[in-house]
């Protein structure tokens, strides 16, 4: 980010704890319109706290959530509203909600928010369905009667269907098989660019942070230890992060067993 | 960790964790509900929602309250005839059957099959969206939980309850009429007549008002026990279980109170 970029999203010294376990211990970090982050860090290192915490879904106990520069930390009416609105998710397990069907999880928002009218809201959902390479066929169906992979993609669709400035990916390729992951990557690429928005991905997968990532951050112990470009991260000379790049057992990090 | 209580005074110690884990659930209870009512009586209103919630929630237990009511009905007829019969009051069986129905049991009854069939099966599905995500979701579309999942049950089932204690009354009564015709020896007309020259319109109406109250404790603990839902399927079926006995508790205890508050104003 060049000094002149004004963050879209900025964390500054988050803090977060449940009972005596201090998961965030002070995160710091950053993105810009436009760029993609992506974070690392092992399984229980607090990087979907980091993003419930940035999306408002938990309060940190200290620091600041700065959205386009409103601080949002503590907002929960109007504000904390203005601020989704402009914000997409995709979750881990996609979180469809399996009482509608697919098209009507797409268009989720533009009907009970947007109040769109429903045919509206689905041609909307369709042409959306139809941007994640998912056919008309697939809008009346129900979210249990597609695979996990087309799951991801209607996820995605829901997550893009209102055009929004940033996008969070929590762990977009978790269970899916290296050809169907590679596929949601490119989407996500196509899709995040095609918007123009900015994005935080947090994974563990490091084929899918290379490929969709414009820079890498390093969450270690509560802390953003290591931050940079996606092509130094083979060459960041933090032995941390080396050792989790390489997946490597020995070193620093104790696996988590 | 040392334990600096003299074990003489370890049970004053379980009293008093034990008084503010009660008062603590208390509550929270409270002030979730509040929110529930809070955003039942302000808009916006999902009417989609609600519609949708007061078919699951009354259309759905219809055949379960009816087949209670016929029940309850005809075992009170038969229980009456037989206790009257000890003081020469045999005659009496259409005017206890029609008071006991209207003011107590078409509402209590109602109550508690809904504990157990809507109460258990709120919690158990806003548990499993809680813990599938599926709350945060809602949350991240702008579409606030207690707006668009908790308030819809509530305001369903206020109005629900009291038309299903309506069917139930009708049934009950017919229940007690079915028996006392076919083998009591009632003359059907004299029964028919008997019913309605008793019944008043007190006696409805409490019931009715009874049954907006357990609708609305019935919905706040299916979504108090949901949105609090450890997870996994042990969390979600604990859930359910807690919502069902607290929802049943709660008919009951809330029953005694209005009964009271109801013989107390004459009502």
């Amino acid at each position: 980010m060049t000094p002149a970029e004004k963050p879209l999203l900025k964390l500054a010294g988050v803090r977060k704890s449940f009972g005596r376990n201090d998961v965030l211990r002070g995160v710091d970090i950053d993105v810009a319109p436009g760029r993609s982050l992506v974070i690392l860090g092992g399984s229980g290192s607090g990087k979907s706290v980091m993003l419930k915490c940035a999306l408002g879904l938990m309060t940190p106990e200290a620091g600041q959530v700065i959205f386009d520069g409103q601080d949002v930390t503590r907002d929960t009416g109007r504000e904390r509203e203005a601020m989704r609105a402009r914000v997409g998710m995709l979750f881990q397990s996609a979180a469809l909600f399996d009482s509608l069907t697919v098209w009507e999880n797409v268009a989720f928002r533009l009907i009970y928010a947007d109040k769109l009218k429903r045919s509206d809201a689905r041609d909307r959902a369709i042409e959306t369905l139809r941007k994640v390479r998912l056919g008309e066929e697939v809008a009346n169906l129900r979210p249990a009667e597609i695979s996990g992979g087309m799951q991801k993609r209607v996820g995605l669709a829901r997550a893009i269907a209102a055009n929004p400035e940033l996008i969070f990916f929590d762990e977009p390729t978790t269970g899916l098989d290296p050809i169907t992951a590679d596929a949601i990557n490119d989407l996500i690429i196509e899709q995040v660019r095609g918007l123009g928005a900015a994005s935080v991905s947090i994974t563990h997968d490091m084929a899918s942070a290379r490929k969709i990532a414009d820079e890498v951050a390093f969450l270690y112990e509560g802390r953003i230890i290591w931050r940079g470009p996606v092509a130094s991260i083979d060459n960041s000379g933090n032995e941390w992060l080396d050792q989790f790049v390489n997946g490597r057992a020995d070193g620093p990090i104790q696996p988590a067993l | 960790m040392t334990d600096a209580v003299h074990p003489a005074f370890r049970p004053f110690r379980w009293v008093g964790h034990g008084t503010i884990a009660v008062l603590s659930e208390i509550g929270r209870l409270a002030r979730f509900a509040a929110g529930m009512f809070g955003a039942a009586i302000t808009p916006p209103w999902y009417s989609g929602q609600v519609w949708q919630q007061c078919v699951r929630i009354g259309f759905y237990s219809l055949p379960v309250v009816g087949l209670a009511a016929v029940f309850i009905g005809a075992a009170l007829a038969l229980n009456i005839y037989t206790g009257g019969a000890r003081f020469n009051a045999e005659q009496f069986v259409p005017n206890i059957v029609v008071l006991g129905i209207t003011r107590e049991l078409g509402a209590t009854i109602t109550g508690l099959m809904l504990a157990g069939r809507v109460s258990a099966g709120i919690a158990a599905e806003i548990g499993a969206m809680r813990v599938t995500e599926q709350i945060d979701a809602l949350k991240t579309l702008s579409a606030p939980p207690n707006r668009f999942l908790y308030a819809p049950r509530l305001i369903a089932a206020v109005i629900t309850l009291p038309l299903l204690v309506v069917v139930a009354n009708i049934i009950g009564v017919m229940g007690g009429w079915m028996v006392s015709v076919g083998t009591l020896d009632f003359d059907s007309t004299t029964y028919i007549r008997n019913t309605l020259d008793y019944m008043t319109a007190g006696d409805v109406w409490a019931g009715l008002i009874k049954a907006a109250v357990f609708g609305a404790v019935i919905a706040i603990m299916g979504c108090y026990q949901g949105d609090r839902s450890q997870a996994g399927a042990t969390g979600v079926g604990r859930a359910a279980t807690l919502s069902m006995v607290g929802a049943a508790v709660l008919v009951l205890a809330t029953n005694f109170m209005m009964t009271t508050l109801f013989v107390r104003i004459g009502l």
